[in-house]
């Protein structure tokens, strides 16, 4: 039931288009439009006021290209754009090309949040595609919410969020941690192990959840250790020589960046053969190993939903296009898997919808399924997240993973976990 | 914590634990050694220290790199040819610097401060538009990573003991630069008294060139150090400025013992408490310790005795 205001609105976007439209109307019999022939109107599928052309509508990606963890996002942005560039040559979205405007983050927070403002006030943005750092994404969050944006969230997080104007298209959690801890408990016959990770907020959240697991749900299981170390720590031989006193039967890591590449050359300069000592880690992708060397964590096990490896044929042309626009020695990692996941998902979302009007594709949004994604079939949960499977894979000295477990069913995103906090 | 375990493996553990302890001290000696030498010596507050080092890391990859590609069969050498062109490389880039930025503010410390972290920014971006954001793979030969196995249950890093042989060489050479050599008089004939130096025929220029070159340099070597046991990326300098900092002022800045001194006792104290307490309490801990000597001792641990 359309009330009076939205009637209203969408009165005067007609009317605005009529007038835009009339000053073309003198060419457009002589241009060929044969591909959006069958496009719905403007007025129709746009009530809002959104950067929606007849032919074109304009969506924003906001990550970090300079900075600190510009090294982490280039490979989210490279993704979106071999995404967006997909969907436009198999005639885009409601008949409309994406066109996109790039702002940078810069790797700092208020950045962040005064480009997403930006991007939804001036550009009119139909949708996001950003962020990679729960600290950004909390700071563009109170301004999603106030301009009723949209954004793609890619990275695999803490959870403990669920908003109404975000999709996270990565894995929360539980939903990275419990599968893992059950496969190495019952094929390794893990009893012990000690928890590290750099100290902010998503190594300690998924530690709390990984404790909890260990201790109430794996029978006759402990954590004899855990500790943090600040971001950017590059010291590790202390810690290592209490691991080789305890022993644990696994030693569950979430180190990031820099600190990732000294704490596994010095794993491995003190003697920890990988390939005898269980080493299980959810924060090491592809990505990462550049930096480590595939030589430094040969044997570790990590946790995710999507290796480069994965042997099907959605991810074979998924990888050979990211190549073909990106360069034969990139690699890709779940976090670069799942930003190419966002401009997919909004597609189907908003032909579900069949409106780019933002509240109609978030509506729209639950039950949404991509099935030919590389990492296999995926769905939009009614809480935002997605429900996907958890893979294991055992890194390789090239710097690929050989995945050697993937859970039978898809896992439900529980971003809330109760009993784990 | 200890209970429970045999008295082998707590001997082991605390062999083990000595050299951790050991390695950090080399760590953290080398870093400061070349800030010691232009804080110290020239009062100039190099905020690019840790980029300096980076560009020495750099210039190990580089040279990994041309190894692999075009003499494998020298590769098991590389590194220390790698180190020495650290050491040129940024000591060139250094003595550059001071030459066209640094000479000019010789007179206003604090702008150094700024001109220098100006400097660190235009560095990280250069090395992010040469070689990527993204962390570079240094790519170690074999022989140089694993451990050795000192008995059954002792390793031993075969890279810590190669920090700690670079450290001592390092140390040796600027002692005996900078006390035993014509050259070093000259320079702390500067250190004390410029106008006079210059009187008695000292090329006050030339001196502060070399001793920012040698600073530079010897950021350098730090740098082709680290690839071994930490990350190579634009901004990994960052990682290791602070902890310079607080090894240089914590140390006092004008002599080279208050260095060591400082650099162990940071070391050793930072070993302990992480094998005691959790990484970053230690951390902690030791930052508290170090605030409250400096503020009985704001001259730091060594200082010279210097009538004024």
């Amino acid at each position: 039931m359309p009330d009076k205001k939205t009637h209203l609105l969408k009165l005067q976007a007609s009317r605005r288009q009529m007038l835009t439209g009339l000053s073309a109307l003198s060419l457009s019999p002589f241009l060929s439009r044969v591909a959006y022939a069958d496009a719905p109107s403007t007025a129709a599928v746009n009530t809002t006021g959104l950067a929606v052309t007849d032919d074109t509508v304009t969506v924003g990606i906001l990550h970090s290209i300079t900075g600190t963890m510009a090294l982490s996002e280039i490979g989210s942005v490279e993704a979106e754009k071999l995404a967006i560039a997909q969907i436009n040559e198999s005639g885009g979205v409601l008949g409309r090309k994406i066109k996109f405007i790039q702002e940078d983050g810069a790797s700092d927070w208020p950045t962040f949040a005064e480009k997403a403002r930006k991007l939804l006030e001036n550009d009119k943005c139909a949708s996001v595609f950003g962020c990679w750092t729960s600290a950004s994404r909390k700071a563009v969050l109170p301004v999603f919410e106030q301009y009723n944006g949209l954004l793609y969230y890619p990275t695999f997080y803490e959870g403990l969020e669920q908003s109404r104007n975000v999709i996270y298209t990565g894995q929360e959690a539980t939903q990275q941690i419990l599968a893992g801890l059950d496969w190495i408990s019952k094929e390794k016959n893990a009893k012990t192990y000690y928890l590290l990770g750099s100290d902010y907020i998503w190594p300690r959240t998924a530690n709390k959840i990984a404790r909890k697991h260990i201790e109430n749900h794996l029978k006759g299981s402990r954590v004899v250790g855990e500790e943090y170390f600040p971001l950017g720590d590059s010291q590790f031989n202390s810690v290592i020589n209490k691991i080789k006193l305890m022993k644990p039967d696994v030693i569950y890591a979430i180190i990031v960046g820099g600190s990732n590449v000294a704490f596994y050359k010095q794993l491995k300069a003190a003697g920890l053969d990988l390939s005898k000592h269980n080493l299980m880690t959810i924060s090491v992708t592809e990505d990462e190993i550049l930096g480590i060397g595939g030589e430094n964590i040969a044997g570790a096990y990590a946790c995710m939903k999507y290796f480069q490896s994965i042997d099907t044929p959605d991810n074979k042309k998924f990888v050979a296009a990211f190549k073909k626009m990106w360069g034969e020695k990139s690699v890709i990692g779940d976090v670069t898997q799942a930003a190419y996941l966002g401009p997919w998902l909004w597609k189907l979302a908003v032909e579900k919808a069949g409106t780019f009007d933002i509240s109609k594709v978030i509506d729209a949004s639950p039950g949404v399924e991509f099935k030919n994604a590389p990492e296999g079939y995926v769905r939009i949960h009614k809480n935002h997240h997605l429900w996907s499977k958890t893979l294991v894979g055992r890194a390789r000295t090239d710097g690929q993973f050989d995945v050697i477990y993937e859970t039978p069913e898809l896992m439900e995103p529980n971003p809330f976990p109760v009993g784990y906090q | 914590m200890l209970s429970g375990y045999s008295f082998n493996d707590l001997a082991s553990i605390f062999v083990m634990q000595s050299f951790a302890g050991l390695i950090l001290f080399s760590v953290f000696l080398l870093m400061a050694l070349g800030l010691a030498i232009v804080f110290g010596q020239m009062g100039v507050i190099n905020m690019a220290h840790g980029e300096f080092m980076i560009l020495g890391a750099y210039t190990t990859y580089v040279c990994s790199y041309i190894f692999a590609q075009w003499m494998p069969a020298l590769f098991g050498l590389y590194f220390f040819i790698a180190v020495i062109l650290s050491f040129i490389v940024a000591g060139a880039v250094g003595m550059f610097l001071e030459w066209s930025l640094i000479r000019f503010l010789y007179k206003r410390p604090l702008d150094t401060l700024l001109a220098t972290w100006g400097v660190s920014l235009i560095l990280q971006q250069i090395f992010r538009s040469t070689f990527g954001a993204r962390e570079v793979g240094v790519t170690l030969p074999d022989w140089m990573m694993g451990s050795w196995n000192l008995s059954e249950t002792i390793q031993i890093p075969i890279n810590g003991m190669i920090v700690i042989a670079i450290t001592l060489l390092i140390t040796i050479v600027i002692y005996g630069l900078l006390y035993k050599s014509g050259w070093g008089k000259q320079v702390r004939a500067v250190m004390q008294n410029r106008t006079m130096a210059g009187d008695v025929g000292i090329n006050t220029e030339r001196v502060d060139r070399f001793t920012f070159g040698l600073g530079c340099g010897v950021a350098g070597v730090a740098g082709a150090a680290f690839t071994m046991i930490g990350s190579t990326s634009p901004t990994a300098g960052q990682q290791y400025i602070v902890d310079t900092f607080l090894v240089v002022a914590f140390g006092g800045t004008e002599s080279l013992g208050g260095t060591i001194a400082s650099a162990f006792s940071i070391s050793q104290a930072r070993s302990i408490l992480e094998f005691f307490l959790s990484g970053s309490m230690a951390q902690v801990l030791v930052l508290l310790t170090v605030i409250g000597i400096l503020m009985l001792r704001p001259q730091g641990l060594f200082a010279l005795k210097v009538r004024r």
